[in-house]
Order: structure tokens, then C-alpha cells, then sequence
């Protein structure tokens, strides 16, 4: 049994022009101690989905998911109250934007504090003591000093430090990092990443990373689900996704990465991905893919086993190659 | 946080100067002169005039005599009221408490009700409450107090019987001022029943004066709250699992309070207006009733003092609003 | 649906700004019900005269603080009853709406003209000039606003017209403030650089290049003006201070009426009731004016 399991994760936003579907039927499973990189433009989808698995988001937001399970628990069915002792305990996030994502009012220390008294309790002494060893885990000089800081006081990469320090201060079995690194100077953004993956070695624990930058995944995750408008289109162990992308989205993706382009300009996928009004009724990427067919635009694929790949596409790509594809004849020749 | 202060200091002082020469302006240009005002209906002989003019050095040039106000004003001499020969200073201290007792219940009251109201119209945003709130804030925001005070006096006073019409406290008790403030004097006192009298007689003036800065309030603390709720922070606490009272009491209302803190001090300033109403309706010896009072008396020293003492008394208050500010706001109390 | 999207976008083509504006302030029910109250009062105030039952001052000797009509003794004679010598109160509270317009209308554009010159003056010429004025308005501000406007009516003598020139003097701060705070945002803007490069008089971008870009925030001080302006001349007349009996201004008249509170609560009440449901609209309406000349906010 995975420690996360989503089948069928289905998120939907109200909005003044009705629902808007952020996340369509996700099935991803994170085993324990693994690292599973989640890969898509922004608007695809992939915060939304590990916000519900946290729990995070409004109430208005309509969840719905055949199993939504943590380490055997469902999450649906959990009354609000064990929902939370989970949250920031079991699992734990990470977000974005360090800078705002911590309490300008707050000292460090009590940030950190407070997350550990919530759910281990201790004496004021014995909290902070952690919260120090916290600090110097994740590589904050002079963490005693640091305790008594503001947020305004930290630089960003001071500041994600002290995010991942209250992430895993209770020991997660699951880590989940939304785009940790986005906001970083560059310089940091490998720091952080070596400090996430140190952790998750010494831990244990799972790690969902959340990015739109491929380069990222390829250096930490081992299996990579690839979202394209709120939909997974493919799902694959990251060595052979580099190696032999299965979906044209992933395929384009991996072409747009600046140390695989060979040509003077860097290709670009053209187009955007659809809003809430301009759902294609087929394939979802088919208005932008080269190979797309009448039967893309009329039939929306399933996401289907593909090799050793599972990808939501007609003709999902071997060796570059569309496999079935009407075309692929007449190219040959 | 130092340096704030000084700052702020340096706007203070010129403009309390500024205040005594607006003050001082105003009263020379009120027509008739102050001997002949001082004299009254009975009239008076003009050697006498000229020995009073005199006298009072008013028939020195207008700077100097406004110079000599200064000096005066700063040594905390203001002139003597005409009605009653006694210091302005001394009068308006005497009656000072009754304003400041008065003000603050009215402020306790606005923030008591506004703050949580706003905070449950924010949480629970776009529901019955939520209008429901706002719509009573509205209404409170654009309420005529007299009015209001009036219409509460026909409920309670008159239909109820359960407050008094007037004044501060009933006419048998009666004890030594200890410190001003009638609810801890009463208190002090040890009379059975006095305490209670003098709760009764100032909920209905507290109500009123607290009425529009608990509009106020209400309305600012749902705003602030909705902008907070949707900060990463706010959403940070939630992902560490903690309770949802913790989320919003502890986290986002911490925050929110900083714009909060300075529109409560905002209100203060207001706060004495509407004590010149308040006090004058319920016949409540603050100091608010004795400017009027003074002014319909033509006791134009006291006018002049008193508004150089409310002014300052204004100043000081958000002086200190501004000092809480900082506390509220680490980022101002850490600035380099 | 997308189709459909593209073609409603292409029939609209760009909405006029004031179209637009309709637009978002239709969307707030709350200014709509103000914009509709205001409405009934002005046209109470134009057509007082057609309207109301009585004359203002019309005295019915055998009708001394006769009830409203559903209270028992109440006839429809006096709909909403007399006061203290027989007057209707229905017909004074009409007539009232009158002052009460007119108070907003001439406070509210007295504050602003000197308000915007002089914010004008402050923005433009910065160093001394603008520390000056801004001072001034300190001072100004530092005095409780009823305690300022109850001075310069004592120095003016009571009087409706003596009223509304205090009440405007003590809003005077908040339209130099705004002024100059628009104005100085915007003088920094690529236009006005370009408008002076251009050799615009000192006059021509004051008022013309940049004034314009400032109308949004002081038209919602403006609107939210009205009610203050109301509020402060009613409760001078209140004080007795505004305009004199018999005036049927609205807080002239709960002064009258304060004798009676406890045995004709009529009198009291409706003259108030009236004040409130004015102020009140036009409250809603500024909610609204801000929320519609700033969608951005509204947005958030």
C-alpha cells in the first residue's frame, strides 16, 4: 500500500462564470521514502491537487476523489479534527513564496514552536531546544540568535530554511514542496533543493516536488507525474521520461530545456493552455500538439498504459515516433 | 523605533504651537473686545476700560500678546475663566475624568463589539451575518448621535425605566472625588447601590459616544481580516494543523490589527466631538458640556484654553496610538 | 460558448467609461438602493412645495403634539403627527430635505474648490508653500471638527449660512490632503513629464493634465462629504448653533423637540429617522462610487 494514494481526484472551483475544474481526475500514488516530481506550466493544476490532499483549501471548493488515503487513512471521511492532527504532523508543505508565507508578526521561534507544541507538546525549554536543533539542521547559523527573528529580518533563502525547519519539525512521512525554489535567487535554488533531498534521505520521508522546471525534477525526483491543464498526461520513472517522453506535451516540454536545444532559438510550445470557457471537447492539448488528428479533436484519450509508461494520449510517442498515428506512414516515406 | 518617535515629535511640537495661534486668532476675532464682554449688560466707564485694557495687557500689540500666551501656555497658565475667576487649567481638570471615564467605556464598548463583529463578518463572508453586520455598521456609521441618544433615552429612560435621563450619578450619593473616575471613586466610597447608580447612569452616554467608532471598527476589522485571510501566512498556520480559533484569532487577526489599531486612534480624535453632543444631551460634567456651556457664556478664556488642552490632549493620544502602532508592527519596531 | 464569447465581446466593442462605470456600480445593490433614496429626496426637495400637506410653518392651534396616524388619537389628518405648536411634522420633515441638500450640496463644493486649490498649490510647489499648508491642515485637524465649526459659528454668529461655512472649513484638510497626495503621485507619471516637456503653462497642467487624474478618490471623499456635511450641520442646529427656528431644518428641529422626548416621542423621531435614512443612502452611494471607480480594489 502507497503512503498517498489519489485515484480519481477531482477539484472544482466556483466561480462568477460557474465551475471551474482546476484538477480533473488524478490518480497518483507517492510511496514512502520516494520522490515524486510534479512537472506542468502554472494553471495546470499540480498546487491545487496537493492543496486538497492537505487540506488547504477554501470550503467552497467542491473535492471529489474515488480514494483520497494517507498511510491507509481517508482523508474524506476523517472528521476535521483528525484531519488536522495529520496535517503539519504526518504530512507536512512547503510554498512558494518563503517571504510571505511566514507571519510578519511572529518571531521565528514561535512559528516553529507553536507547530511542535500543537502536536507533541513539551516543555517550553524542551520546544525550544527543537526548535533550534531545527534551525541548525537546515543550515541556519547562529540558530539561537535566529529564534528571537522576525521574518523581515531573513533574507528568501533564510526564510524557505525556516519553512522547511517548521515543515519537518514533527517528522512527516510526507513532505510536500510547492515550487520551493521559484522564488529563490538562482544561487539558493540548488541550496535548497540539496537541503530537500538531504532531509528526505535521512528521513525517510516522501517527497512531492512541485515544479514547472524540468531541470529540477531530472536532479531529485525519481518518478515524475506530468499535468497539462489539470489532467495528468503522463506518469514515468524520470530517467526513461528524459530518455523517451511518452506524450508530445512531455516531449515539448523536455525540447524547450535550454541544455537540450541544439537550434540558435530555443522552440517554444505555441498557444496557451485552455481557460474555463475554451475546453477543447477532445484532447485537452490536442490545439496545441503538431500531431494532432481528427480523432484528438473529437475523443478525449484515456490516460493509458504506454510501455512502461502511462500517458494520456492517442498515440503516444515511442523513440519520438506516434505510435498508430495516420501520419507516421506518410512521414516514413 | 527611536528615531519614530522623535520624528514624530518634531511634527507635534510646531503644530501645538500652531494650535495656540489658531486658538488665540480665533478668540481675538470674535467681535466686541474682552473687557467690554467681561463687563457685560452693565456697561463700563472708559477709564476704567482703559485701566482694564491694561490690566490684562490688552492694549499691547498682538504679537506681543500673543507671544505672552505662549509663554503663558507653556508654562501651563491659561488665563483665568471669566464666569467663575478660577484658572482655566484647574476648571477643565475638574472635569477632565468625567470626559476621559465617558470616553473610554465608549471606546471599550466600540472596540468590544466592533472588533469580533468584524472578525465573524470577515470569516464568514457573503452570509446573513456577514450582511448583517455590515448593514448595522453602516447604519451606526451614518447615525446622527443626538439623535440616537435621544431615541435611547425614549427607550430606556422613558419606556424601560432603567436608566437615569442625566448627570453621573444620583443626587444621594455623594463622596470625596478620589480619583475622578465616579465607577472606582464609588467603588472606593463603600456606599451600597453607588456603584450600580453610577454604571446605570453611564452605559446610555457610552453607547452613543461608542456607537460610530464601533462602526468604524467593524467595518475596518472586516476588511483588514478579508485581506489577511488570504495571505500565504494565514495559510502556513493552517498547514501546520492548527485550530481554525488559532488560525484566525491568533494568526490573521495579529495582522490585522496593525490598520486597525490606527483607525481606533483616528477615532479618538472624533471621539471628542462627539462628547461635545453626548455630554451635552445627558448633562454630563465633562468637558465637552463646558465648552458649550462656555460658549454660550461668552467665557472666551475658557474657550481658548479649552481648546488648546483638547488639542494637545488629541495630540498626546495619537502620539501614543502611534507608539502602539510600533508594537503592533514589528516591522516598524525593529527599523534600522 | 466560445463563439458566443467573441461575438457578445465584438458587439460591445469598447464601453464607454461611463457605461463601464454603470456597470460596476450596478453590481452593488446597497448604492443602487442609496442612488434611489437620494433620488426621493431630491425630488421631496424639489417638489416640497406640491407635495407636502402643509406649509412648513402652518400652525394648528386645536393640534398640539397630536400622534402619529396608527397610534390611537392619530388621524390622517397628521400623518406623522404635530409638534409642540401644531405644526405637521409630514410637511417639515419635506420641506426639511430641502436645507438639508442644499447644506451638502454648497459644504461639500466649498471644501472641495478650496480644498483641490490649495492641494493643488501644495503638489506643485513643494518645499516651503507645502510644508505651510500641510501644517496647517495639521492644526486644522488636530481640533475636534464639531469643537472648530462651534468656535467659528461663535465667531460669525449663529445662522444656517455661518453653519455651513464652519462645517466646510473643518473638512477643508481632508481635500487639501488628498490633493496633494494624487498630485504628487502623479506629477512623477511619464504623461505630465511629457505634457511640461511639451511647454504646458504651470495652470494647463494643474488643472488640466493632472487634475483629471485625481477626480476619482476626492469624487468618493465628495460623495461620503455630503453625509458628513449633513451630520455636522444638523447637529449645529441641534446645538442651536445652525439654522434658527423655525427653520424645518432637521436637527433644528430635534432641538426643538428635546423637551418632548419622554412624553411625544413623534417629535423626535421622525426628523432623526430622516437625517439617518439621508445620510445613510448616501453612504451606500459612495460605498458604491469607490467600488466602481476603482475596480482593482473591488477585485481584490
Amino acid at each position: 500500500m502507497a503512503l498517498l494514494e489519489i485515484r480519481g481526484l477531482t477539484v472544482e472551483f466556483r466561480t462568477t462564470l460557474g465551475p471551474l475544474r482546476a484538477v480533473d481526475g488524478l490518480d497518483l500514488d507517492v510511496e514512502k521514502g520516494e520522490i515524486v516530481g510534479i512537472v506542468g506550466e502554472s494553471g495546470s493544476g499540480k498546487s491545487v491537487a496537493m492543496l486538497a490532499v492537505m487540506g488547504l483549501l477554501p470550503r467552497t471548493t467542491t473535492i471529489t476523489a474515488e480514494r483520497l488515503a494517507f498511510d491507509g487513512a481517508d482523508l474524506l471521511s476523517l472528521s476535521t479534527r483528525r484531519r488536522r492532527a495529520l496535517t503539519g504532523k504526518a504530512m507536512a508543505m512547503i510554498f512558494q513564496e518563503p517571504m510571505t508565507s511566514l507571519n510578519p508578526c511572529f518571531t521565528v521561534g514561535f512559528q516553529i514552536v507553536e507547530g511542535l507544541r500543537q502536536h507533541e507538546g513539551g516543555s517550553r525549554r524542551a520546544l525550544r531546544a527543537r526548535a533550534v536543533e531545527l534551525l541548525e539542521k537546515v543550515g541556519i547559523p547562529a540558530p539561537e540568535e535566529r529564534l528571537g527573528a522576525f521574518p523581515h529580518q531573513l533574507s528568501g533563502g533564510m526564510s524557505q530554511r525556516v519553512m522547511i525547519a517548521m515543515a519537518i519539525a514533527c517528522n512527516p512521512q510526507l513532505l510536500i514542496a510547492d515550487e520551493p525554489t521559484t522564488a529563490l535567487d538562482v544561487t539558493i535554488q540548488a541550496q535548497i533543493l540539496d537541503l530537500l533531498v538531504e532531509l528526505q534521505r535521512e528521513r525517510g520521508m516522501a517527497l512531492v516536488l512541485i515544479t514547472h522546471d524540468m531541470g529540477v525534477v531530472a536532479e531529485t525526483a525519481h518518478r515524475v507525474s506530468v499535468q497539462y491543464a489539470g489532467q495528468q498526461v503522463e506518469l514515468r520513472e524520470v530517467k526513461a521520461l528524459f530518455a523517451d517522453p511518452r506524450h508530445p506535451y512531455t516531449a515539448a516540454l523536455l525540447e524547450a530545456l535550454p541544455e537540450r536545444s541544439s537550434g540558435r532559438l530555443l522552440p517554444t510550445i505555441k498557444g496557451v493552455v485552455p481557460g474555463l470557457r475554451d475546453r477543447p471537447p477532445g484532447c485537452l492539448f490536442e490545439p496545441r500538439c503538431r500531431l494532432a488528428t481528427a480523432h484528438c479533436r473529437a475523443v478525449p484519450p484515456p490516460l493509458a498504459p504506454a510501455g512502461d509508461a502511462l500517458a494520456r494520449c492517442h498515440y503516444p510517442l515511442f523513440e519520438g515516433l506516434p505510435q498508430n498515428h495516420p501520419g507516421t506512414a506518410e512521414r516514413a516515406s | 523605533m527611536f528615531r519614530f518617535l522623535l520624528a514624530r515629535l518634531g511634527i507635534l511640537v510646531p503644530t501645538f504651537v500652531g494650535v495656540t495661534f489658531v486658538a488665540f486668532v480665533l478668540i481675538r476675532l470674535v467681535p466686541g473686545d474682552p473687557i467690554e464682554m467681561l463687563a457685560g449688560e452693565r456697561g463700563i466707564g472708559a477709564e476704567r476700560h482703559a485701566e482694564l485694557m491694561a490690566q490684562y495687557g490688552f492694549d499691547r500689540p498682538l504679537w506681543y500678546q500673543y507671544g505672552s500666551f505662549l509663554v503663558n501656555v507653556l508654562q501651563g497658565d491659561l488665563g483665568q475663566s471669566l464666569v467663575t475667576r478660577r484658572p482655566v487649567l484647574a476648571e477643565f481638570l475638574a472635569l477632565f475624568p468625567a470626559t476621559v471615564e465617558l470616553s473610554l467605556l465608549a471606546m471599550l464598548f466600540a472596540v468590544l463589539v466592533g472588533l469580533p463583529a468584524g472578525v465573524l463578518a470577515a470569516v464568514r463572508r457573503g452570509t446573513f451575518l456577514d450582511h448583517a453586520v455590515m448593514g448595522a455598521s453602516l447604519t451606526g456609521y451614518s447615525m446622527p448621535i443626538f439623535w440616537w441618544a435621544l431615541l435611547l433615552i425614549i427607550l430606556f429612560s422613558g419606556m424601560l425605566q432603567w436608566t437615569p435621563v442625566s448627570g453621573r450619578i444620583d443626587l444621594l450619593y455623594f463622596f470625596e472625588p478620589v480619583t475622578g473616575f465616579m465607577l472606582i471613586d464609588s467603588l472606593l466610597a463603600d456606599e451600597p447601590g453607588a456603584f450600580a447608580s453610577a454604571l446605570r447612569h453611564l452605559v446610555l452616554p457610552a453607547v452613543v459616544l461608542g456607537t460610530i467608532p464601533m462602526a468604524v471598527i467593524a467595518r475596518q476589522t472586516r476588511s483588514a481580516m478579508l485581506e489577511v485571510l488570504g495571505e500565504d501566512y494565514v495559510r502556513t498556520a493552517r498547514a501546520k494543523g492548527l485550530a481554525p480559533r488559532r488560525v484566525v484569532g491568533l494568526h490573521a487577526l495579529r495582522n490585522a490589527l496593525i490598520p486597525v489599531v490606527t483607525v481606533i486612534g483616528l477615532q479618538v480624535g472624533l471621539l471628542f466631538s462627539g462628547a461635545i453632543l453626548t455630554e451635552t444631551i445627558f448633562a454630563w460634567p465633562g468637558v465637552g458640556k463646558w465648552l458649550i456651556d462656555s460658549i454660550a457664556r461668552r467665557d472666551y478664556p475658557s474657550v481658548q484654553g479649552g481648546i488648546v488642552l483638547i488639542a494637545g490632549v488629541v495630540m498626546l493620544v495619537n502620539l501614543l496610538v502611534d507608539l502602539l502602532y510600533g508594537l503592533v508592527n514589528p516591522r516598524i519596531r525593529h527599523a534600522r | 460558448m466560445p463563439a458566443e464569447l467573441t461575438e457578445a465581446a465584438d458587439g460591445i466593442k469598447q464601453p464607454g467609461p461611463l457605461l463601464e462605470f454603470w456597470h460596476y456600480f450596478r453590481e452593488n445593490r446597497g448604492s443602487v438602493a442609496g442612488l434611489v433614496v437620494i433620488c426621493i429626496v431630491v425630488l421631496a426637495a424639489i417638489l416640497a412645495d406640491l407635495i407636502a400637506p402643509y406649509g412648513p410653518a402652518e400652525q394648528f392651534r386645536e393640534h398640539f403634539l397630536a400622534p402619529p396616524v396608527w397610534m390611537e388619537g392619530g388621524s390622517w389628518q397628521f400623518v406623522l403627527g404635530t409638534d409642540a405648536v401644531g405644526r405637521d411634522i409630514l410637511s417639515r420633515i419635506i420641506h426639511g430635505s430641502r436645507f438639508s441638500l442644499v447644506i451638502g450640496l454648497i459644504v461639500v463644493s466649498l471644501s472641495l474648490a478650496a480644498g483641490v486649490v490649495i492641494g493643488l498649490v501644495a503638489g506643485f510647489f513643494r518645499g516651503w508653500t507645502e510644508t505651510m499648508i500641510m501644517r496647517l491642515m495639521d492644526i486644522i485637524l488636530a481640533m475636534p471638527s464639531l469643537l472648530l465649526a462651534i468656535v467659528i459659528v461663535a465667531i460669525l454668529g449663529p445662522g444656517l449660512v455661518n453653519a455651513m461655512i464652519a462645517v466646510a472649513i473643518t473638512y477643508l484638510p481632508h481635500y487639501v490632503r488628498l490633493t496633494r497626495a494624487s498630485v504628487i503621485a502623479e506629477t512623477s507619471r511619464d504623461y505630465v513629464v511629457a505634457s511640461r516637456v511639451a511647454g504646458a503653462g504651470l495652470g494647463r497642467l494643474m488643472f488640466v493634465t493632472v487634475l483629471p487624474n485625481c477626480m476619482a478618490p476626492l469624487i468618493v471623499q465628495a460623495t461620503l462629504g455630503f453625509s458628513n456635511a449633513i451630520l455636522d450641520a444638523a447637529a449645529l442646529g441641534f446645538l442651536g448653533l445652525g439654522a434658527q427656528p423655525p427653520t424645518p431644518e432637521w436637527g433644528t428641529m430635534l432641538a426643538d423637540a428635546r423637551e418632548f422626548v419622554l412624553r411625544a416621542w413623534w417629535v423626535v423621531t421622525f426628523p432623526g429617522l430622516a437625517i439617518l435614512i439621508t445620510v445613510l443612502a448616501f453612504n451606500l452611494m459612495g460605498d458604491g462610487l469607490r467600488d466602481a471607480l476603482d475596480p482593482k480594489l473591488k477585485r481584490s
